[in-house]
Formats: structure tokens, C-alpha cells, sequence
């Protein structure tokens, strides 16, 4: 059993016939200033990253359709549980820029409160869950959201992400199985970028695809082409209406490429074939959407500027602003271990708060690149 | 209760003589009569009402939609109940035994303890996992440990282990009312040992405050769960012997009342902690580096610590791992004569 790669828009960036999800022409360029904007957000957080001003970052480039063209079959109310390579979408449910980049620095503006490494976000106006590192853990999570909604009565559907690695975690076969014995509202999507950090993908499974292991767990798997959104979006479309309407979850294998290396920390060329990564290079699914935008004639060279440079513009204002903010008061330390401080947090806060007030401790605030 | 009540098995007016685990399952009977949030579940905790029987009824009267089974995983059962929290309910999850609790480790320490301080705040996850813990059962490595200094040792967790059933109720109630993941730990050897009024209806026991068992002046036993009879008996024997013995029953190891821990070894002088698990690294040595650290003025002996060997939980000699009241009465000798 094999299963067919679902694809609608071929290498020219042309719908093949009767497949086109016929998206209004605003929805159309609203999807391709998202996925420009999303490409210059990453070129921007690695350029300070390499620049020392932030400690990490990790690009999502090359996957743009697939997390943006997913995350926009979903209505507002919905929740995700993301992995952490779907900045896309923090654009897409309207964060504002400078929130999202004082992520990255860590800072006073940093929803987080400067807790966690660069684009481990969290975004509650967003429904947008908490990232964290484990590989596959938010898996199970959305299988239990999604089985509270259910018993709630909500209508709410819960998307979730993980990559080709993920689906070696215990989380991917225990929130598959939770989600699919409950009937809950939720989609699974695992981006297949083809690595896990050093290791290709056909030594995470023996099985001939990712969207095959959805049979095993009694849900439908699609394979979907990861650079085509209008692909990505179509099957994406109908797993979140078929969760809506009662029917279960379903996983979805959106087939794509990691352009960059794993993180800023690591170096693709020393493990990576530099034939199968031209070759990917060649679907990027920025200029495969702009080709079928053209021949919609919804895109031109003015269109492009106004993209390019209008996310330019913005993503420079909201990294000078979010530049300039503080670091979170050294007393946060403490907060939100509980809802209220233990008589021990309060302890060592007076502790700390006291070596500060002598001078000395806390005066050098250094951070190593990982 | 009054000695006539004693004999006749009445109870004083508005409690109910309970064992540990009746006081448990109307403690969840009571909060799920409370709070539509609140759902129980877990391996066999549905219509079997658990393996010890800590749910029975709770599915009949509140249906499978709130108290159900789960697939057999651990993992799933604690992840699934971080969504739950996260998306807004209050789920009592039950691990079957502690002992099985290791898949869901990293559910628990890195996504349940973490997910309020990570998020700045915006998420939050008010959860209990329940479990039985503990020997005297002859229930062998896979039936009896003692592993809450792991959970201890994870910022973001309280851990809360009852050794009477007045407790056990107030306390879970509490737990499950906490904004917070709270481990609930069972001690299973006093499930049907433990007897006591229960005061029916709402009672709460405030997490983070230790009891005072048993007043004296010479020696302080500091226990918890299952412990807390043990020393009972060792403290009556010593007494025999002219030895004023104070147990303070800690009731939540997460966070300590530790005014309550000071307060008694200050009027003493004298410490033995008291512990099941292994001896390394466990809860106690956490209590005796604390007792150093703030009151090592008024000691007049060593913090002696009674506990578990450093081996795995044996079967056949399980007795002789347990600590008993004799070892607990050595103990108290070692902080007379050095």
C-alpha cells in the first residue's frame, strides 16, 4: 500500500485541473506576503544571530507553504500546539512583530519573561501553546485538549506539529493513539524536512512513509507535497473540517525540505549531500506560489517590492524597538514557578536580592552561542 | 471521636469513619459534585473503580465522560491531562503505581512543572497525578517504591503524601483546587489500615503545612505517608524507655513547612528523619542538610536518618528493607549516644 503524494500546483506553479481550493485573489496575496514575510523574519533572526546580538535561532526556510498553508485552514479560535519550526503562523494569527522578536532577545517584551531560548514562543492571544524543547511531547498534549474540548462540547480544533524525527518519540505513537481512541479534534501534521538535526529521515523509520503510520492508529494519513501550499492547505482543510464535524483526528505528512542547517549552532554542509540540497533548492515554494500567482496575474514586480520591503521595514522597526528594551528585573526570576511564591522562592529571592545589593553578583551577564 | 463512638463505630456528627482510601474516592466524589472541570482517569479507573479501588462509583455517578479509562501509557495519560490543564479543565490523572510513572517523566518534569514559568504565565496547568507509592504490600521492585524525591527535586511541583484519612481528603481536595501540578502520593499500605473521621462534604487541608502527630520534648521524628504510624509505634516504645518523642507528620513535601520542621528540632534538639525510599539522596537528606543549615546551633546530637536501603525494593526480604519501629528506636539512640 502506497500512498499517492498530493499535489496541486506543478514545478511552473500551475493548478492542475478541477484540484484548485479556489482561494479568493486577497486570500491568495495575503498567503504570499505571509510566506515573504516569514522568509525575511528568519533571514533577519539568523543575521543577528551571527552578528552576536542573539544567543540562537533556528530558520524555518524552505518550509513556509507547508506550516502557513496548514495553520490557514484553521479558524481563529483554534489551538496549536506547534514544534518550533512554524514561525509562520505567529504572522499569520497577527502577533506583533516586536513581541515576537523580543522572543529572540529574551527581554522585558518577551511573553515569556526571557525564560526560554530564541523561538520558543508562546502567544496565548494567539491560542498559540507554549514551545518546548522535547521532541514530540505537545503531541500528546493536543490529544488531551482535543479529548477535553470533546467533552466540553467546544468546537474547537487542535492542530500540531513535529517533524520527521518526532515521529521516532514516544509522544507521536501515545498522542496518535489517545487522539484517534477518543475521536478528538485534532490534526497532526508532521513536516517531514527530510533530517533530524545529522540523520536523514529514512533512518528514523523502516516504514515506506510518515502518513502510512496513521493506518496502524486508525486514522486517515495523507502525503502531501510540503512546497505546494495550495496543497498543503486543501488536505489541511478538510482534516480540520472532518475533526470538526465529530469525525476524529488525521495525519498529515506535508513532504518538504530543511533549506538551512538544523540551528544556528550547526553546519549542514558537514553531513548533507550538496546535490540533494540544489535540488531542493530549485522547489522553493516561495517562487512556485508567485508562479501561480502570475498566472492568476495577482503578482508582479511592484507587488513583490511592496512584500519584500515592506517586511523588511517592519521586521528592522520591531528589532530596534525590541533591541532597546531591558532585560527582564532580576525578582521575575522567581515568579511563575507557582502561581504564588513558596516561603523557599521567597528565601532565595531575599538571598539573591541581598548579594546584588553588596555589588558583585550578577554584575557580568555573558551567554554562549550553543 | 469518643471512646463509646470508638466501640460502636459511630462518628461524631458531620464525619464518617473512613479508611485512606474511602477518604480519597469522596474526596474526588465531592469535587467532581463541585466543579464540572474536574475528570478522573487513568489504567482501570472506570468501571473497575481502580486496582485498589479508588474510583469505584465515580464512573456510575458522573458517567464515562468524566472518569474513563485510558489506552495502558503513562506517558499518555499525564500528556493528555498538560492539554486538559492547559486548555482549562482540572484532571485527576491516576498512575497505577508509582513505580510505573518513569514514561511520563518527561510529561511531568518538562512540560506539566515547567509550562506556567516557561510561558511567562499565560499557560498554566492545575492538574493532579495520583499514585499509590510505597512497600508493605510485598508488591517487589515494581510495586513499592518510594520515588517522590525525584518529583521533590523538580521546581514547579508540589508533592503532597497524607497519612491519615482526614488528610488524604483535605489534602486532595486542596490539590485538585491548586493552580498548580500536584503529585498526590498514596501511601497503599495504609489504603485500609488508616481509619479515622472524615468530616463529610467540603474539608480542606491546606497544602504546605505539616502536622504536629505527637507532642514531646526530647527527640523530633520527622515523617511522612506510610512512616507516620511506624513512628507512632517507635515513639511508644521509647516513651516506655523515658524517651519524650515529637513527630511532625510534614503532609506536603513540596513546599515544606519548614517553620513547622524548625520549630520542633529547635525545642528538641534532637532529629531522626524518617524515610522509606532509598537512603541517598532522598527527601530526608534534603531535611538533615536543611536542619544544618538553619539550626545546627541547638542540635545535641547527629541528624540520624532512618531509611530504605540503597538497593532495589527486594520481594522475600521486603521486612527487613522496610524501616520498622525498632530501626526507628535505634535511631533515636544514635542522637543520645554518639
Amino acid at each position: 500500500m502506497t500512498l499517492e503524494l498530493v499535489s496541486i500546483l506543478d514545478k511552473d506553479g500551475k493548478a492542475q485541473k478541477g484540484k484548485d481550493p479556489n482561494l479568493s485573489a486577497e486570500q491568495l496575496k495575503k498567503l504570499y506576503r505571509l510566506m515573504v514575510a516569514t522568509r525575511q523574519l528568519d533571514d533577519r533572526g539568523l543575521a543577528l544571530q551571527r552578528q552576536g546580538r542573539i544567543g540562537f535561532y533556528l530558520q524555518s526556510t524552505g518550509q513556509e507553504a507547508s506550516h502557513l498553508g496548514a495553520a490557514f485552514a484553521l479558524a481563529d479560535s483554534d489551538w496549536l500546539f506547534p514544534a518550533y519550526r512554524q514561525p509562520g503562523i505567529l504572522l499569520l494569527r497577527e502577533i506583533p512583530l516586536q513581541k515576537v522578536v523580543s522572543e529572540w532577545f529574551g527581554n522585558s517584551g518577551d511573553t515569556s519573561k526571557g525564560r526560554q531560548m530564541p523561538v520558543h514562543y508562546s502567544f496565548r492571544e494567539a491560542n498559540f501553546v507554549s514551545i518546548s524543547s522535547p521532541i514530540g511531547t505537545q503531541l500528546t498534549q493536543a490529544a488531551g485538549a482535543g479529548m477535553a474540548a470533546k467533552i466540553r462540547g467546544d468546537d474547537t480544533v487542535f492542530m500540531t506539529f513535529c517533524g520527521d524525527g518526532g515521529t521516532s518519540s514516544n509522544d507521536f505513537h501515545t498522542g496518535l493513539n489517545f487522539a484517534a481512541v477518543y475521536k478528538a479534534p485534532v490534526v497532526f501534521i508532521c513536516e517531514n524536512n527530510g533530517w533530524a538535526i545529522s540523520v536523514p529521515s529514512g533512518k528514523q523509520t523502516a516504514s515506506e512513509s510518515m502518513a502510512i503510520k496513521a493506518e496502524a492508529y486508525g486514522m486517515p494519513g495523507v502525503r502531501v507535497d510540503g512546497n505546494d501550499i495550495l496543497a498543503v492547505y486543501r488536505v489541511c482543510k478538510e482534516a480540520v473540517e472532518r475533526a470538526r464535524r465529530g469525525e476524529g483526528p488525521t495525519l498529515v505528512e506535508t513532504v518538504t525540505y530543511r533549506i538551512a542547517s538544523h540551528s544556528s549552532s550547526d553546519d549542514a554542509a558537514r553531513y548533507r549531500d550538496a546535490k540533494e540540497f540544489e535540488a531542493w533548492k530549485k522547489k522553493d515554494p516561495i517562487a512556485r506560489f508567485q508562479q501561480y500567482l502570475k498566472h492568476k496575474k495577482l503578482w508582479n514586480e511592484a507587488f513583490e517590492t511592496e512584500c519584500v520591503e515592506g517586511a523588511k521595514a517592519e521586521i528592522a522597526a520591531a528589532v530596534k524597538a525590541a533591541e532597546a528594551l531591558p532585560n527582564p528585573g532580576p525578582e521575575t526570576l522567581f515568579d511563575d514557578v507557582y502561581m504564588n511564591l513558596t516561603p523557599q522562592l521567597k528565601e532565595q529571592r531575599q538571598q539573591l536580592h541581598d548579594l546584588m545589593e553588596k555589588g558583585g553578583v550578577g554584575a557580568e551577564v555573558g551567554f554562549f552561542p550553543l | 471521636m469518643t471512646a463509646t463512638q470508638a466501640k460502636t463505630g459511630e462518628a461524631t456528627p458531620g464525619t464518617k469513619v473512613m479508611t485512606l482510601l474511602e477518604a480519597i474516592t469522596d474526596a474526588m466524589r465531592t469535587e467532581m459534585r463541585n466543579d464540572d472541570r474536574v475528570v478522573v482517569f487513568g489504567e482501570d479507573v472506570g468501571k473497575k473503580g481502580g486496582v485498589f479501588g479508588t474510583t469505584m462509583g465515580l464512573q456510575d455517578e458522573f458517567g464515562e465522560q468524566r472518569c474513563f479509562d485510558t489506552p495502558l501509557s503513562e506517558c499518555g495519560i499525564i500528556g493528555a491531562g498538560v492539554g486538559m490543564a492547559v486548555y482549562g479543565m482540572r484532571p485527576i490523572t491516576e498512575i497505577q503505581f508509582l513505580d510505573f510513572i518513569y514514561p511520563a517523566f518527561d510529561q511531568i518534569v518538562s512540560e506539566a512543572a515547567k509550562m506556567r514559568y516557561r510561558s511567562g504565565g499565560e499557560y498554566t496547568c492545575p492538574m493532579v497525578i495520583r499514585s499509590p507509592y510505597g512497600g508493605g504490600i510485598r508488591g517487589g521492585h515494581y510495586h513499592s517504591q518510594s520515588s517522590e524525591a525525584y518529583f521533590c527535586h523538580t521546581p514547579g511541583l508540589k508533592v503532597v503524601i497524607p497519612s491519615t484519612p482526614a488528610d488524604a481528603k483535605g489534602l486532595l481536595i486542596s490539590a485538585i483546587r491548586d493552580e498548580d501540578p500536584v503529585m498526590f502520593l498514596e501511601p497503599k499500605a495504609l489504603y485500609r489500615h488508616a481509619k479515622g473521621e472524615v468530616p463529610l462534604g467540603e474539608h480542606v487541608v491546606p497544602i504546605g503545612k505539616a502536622r504536629i502527630a505527637r507532642e514531646g520534648t526530647d527527640v523530633t521524628l520527622l515523617c511522612y505517608g506510610a512512616m507516620v504510624p511506624v513512628c507512632e509505634q517507635a515513639a511508644k516504645e521509647a516513651e516506655a524507655m523515658g524517651r519524650s518523642v515529637e513527630i511532625v507528620d510534614l503532609r506536603t513535601l513540596v513546599p515544606l513547612d519548614e517553620a513547622t520542621v524548625l520549630e520542633s528540632v529547635k525545642k528538641t534538639g534532637r532529629c531522626v528523619v524518617v524515610y522509606e525510599a532509598p537512603k541517598t539522596c532522598g527527601y530526608g537528606a534534603e531535611l538533615s542538610a536543611l536542619i544544618a543549615e538553619k539550626c545546627i546551633e541547638y542540635l545535641e546530637g547527629p541528624i540520624v536518618r532512618v531509611a530504605g536501603f540503597d538497593t532495589p525494593f527486594p520481594y522475600t526480604l521486603e521486612h527487613l528493607y522496610m524501616p520498622d519501629g525498632k530501626r526507628v528506636l535505634a535511631g533515636i539512640e544514635k542522637t543520645f549516644v554518639w
